[in-house]
């Protein structure tokens, strides 16, 4: 063991922002692996998660491999964290939740101008979409939030050092915004 | 002269004349007590609970108790704020709040007051109602999804503008903001972009249209400080002028 926080990281039904902004800590992603080593995560392109101190979740639950991951990343993170405005409330993909799933596929994929009315994609391979779009902490349980759409990088550093130095995760005016 | 009463806000003295409520005491001593649907320029709605303090080990509404001399109010209790904060998150699952693509956002007292209270997740499950925006209106647009039942609107239109374009309807869980005419649509009613009833909604419902996010990040009314120091009055002395 190398005695270092294990990570992981994911995206769900999120748009990545949250990750990129994460990459935004710049050079202290180096002062971070001093500390940290990720397992799962786009960053490692490591496929399944394995025991990890800490995992980090991008974006809300919108199809059923949202849920398969979600839980597996509750199973194998000691600490789990919604980052970002999709975690934390659905975000901008819940924007759908007042509209009827079919209704919005048929649209999408079939009535709408232009398309070529080839009809609702059913490959096997595709995730079921969920009738409404939640945020994670209404299927597992959830040990930190951290809102922002996407959070800042500096609140990303701050909310981590805190985590990582065993402190209560805390975020000062300006680095706490919803928006 | 009779000499000026005073009680205390948590540990503080704050001097109020009689018939005062501590609000507005504590705001023309310049203290913030937390609050949504409470507005200096009218009359207390008292619907809100987010200025609940402890008087005198009692939970009262800040904007409707009226001061008494010696009174003990606390205000700013880790008790206290946490309760705020669960008001608040009960607000934010109820509507649809998706500040990210809010004109009002930065500019926000709801905003501003779950910031100002920590809040880092709305905690419950959440709702997702379905309320249509009414975008009848030529100049203003409705967006009944941030509504917040704060009835600020309801009292501008009424007691300022003496036009009564607002009212709440409904009960308990169903309680909505309406539009008073038949058709339910601003358009149809005397409602005009000019009114005190279309600048005075404290979320993101009432928007003047074409005018988009005009002020940018940074620059928003609680972008530099929070609201317990942007939403306070400075003290004006005049009790020592006297
Ligand atoms: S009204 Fe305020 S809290 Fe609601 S979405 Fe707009 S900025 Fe956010
Ligand atoms: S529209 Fe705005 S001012 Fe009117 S009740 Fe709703 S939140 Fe309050
Ligand atoms: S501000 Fe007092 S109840 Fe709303």
């Amino acid at each position: 063991m190398s005695g270092k926080l294990r990570v992981a990281t994911t995206s769900l039904a999120g748009c990545f922002g949250c990750h990129m902004s994460f990459l935004d800590i710049d050079e202290r992603l180096l002062t971070l692996l001093e500390v940290v080593e990720f397992d799962r995560s786009p960053i490692t392109d490591i496929k399944e998660v394995g025991q990890c101190d800490l995992g980090i979740i991008e974006g809300g639950v919108c199809n059923a491999e949202n849920v398969h991951v979600l839980r597996e990343f509750r199973k194998h993170c000691k600490t789990l964290v919604a980052m970002g405005a999709c975690a934390v409330n659905g975000g901008l993909p819940a924007q759908r939740n007042h509209l009827d799933l079919r209704d919005i596929l048929e649209e999408v994929y079939h009535t709408e101008l232009g398309l070529a009315h080839g009809g609702i994609p059913n490959d096997p391979e595709l995730p079921l979409p969920l009738n409404k779009v939640h945020p994670i902490h209404e299927v597992v349980k959830v040990d930190y939030f951290l809102p922002g759409c996407p959070p800042p990088a500096d609140a990303i550093w701050k909310f981590l050092t805190d985590l990582v130095a065993g402190r209560t995760p805390h975020l000062a005016h300006g680095l706490l915004h919803y928006d | 002269m009779s000499e000026t009463q005073t009680f205390s806000l948590d540990g503080e003295d704050v001097p109020f004349a009689p018939g005062q409520t501590v609000m507005q005491a504590a705001q023309a001593a310049g203290r913030w007590i937390p609050h949504l649907c409470w507005h200096p320029d009218f009359e207390a709605h008292g619907s809100c609970k987010l200025c609940t303090v402890r008087a005198n080990g009692r939970l009262v509404a800040a904007c409707t108790v009226a001061a008494q001399p010696g009174m003990a109010v606390e205000n700013r209790t880790p008790d206290l704020d946490g309760r705020r904060q669960t008001l608040l998150q009960m607000l934010f699952v109820e509507g649809n709040h998706f500040c990210p693509s809010c004109e009002k956002s930065g500019n926000c007292l709801l905003q501003a007051t779950a910031y100002e209270m920590g809040m880092m997740t709305p905690h419950f499950d959440m709702f997702y109602p379905d309320r249509p925006v009414d975008a009848s209106h030529p100049e203003t647009l409705l967006d009944f999804n941030r509504c917040i039942l704060c009835a600020l609107c309801v009292r501008a239109s009424r007691d300022a503008d003496g036009k009564n374009v607002f009212a709440l309807s409904g009960r308990g869980i169903r309680s909505h903001l309406i539009v008073n005419h038949e058709s339910g649509r601003l358009a149809d009613t005397d409602f005009a972009a000019t009114d005190r009833a279309a600048n005075i909604c404290p979320v993101g419902v009432i928007l003047p249209k074409r005018r988009g996010f005009a002020v940018p990040i940074g620059r928003r009314k609680y972008d530099p400080a929070p609201a317990s120091v942007v939403d306070v009055v400075p003290v004006k002395h005049e009790e020592e002028a006297r």
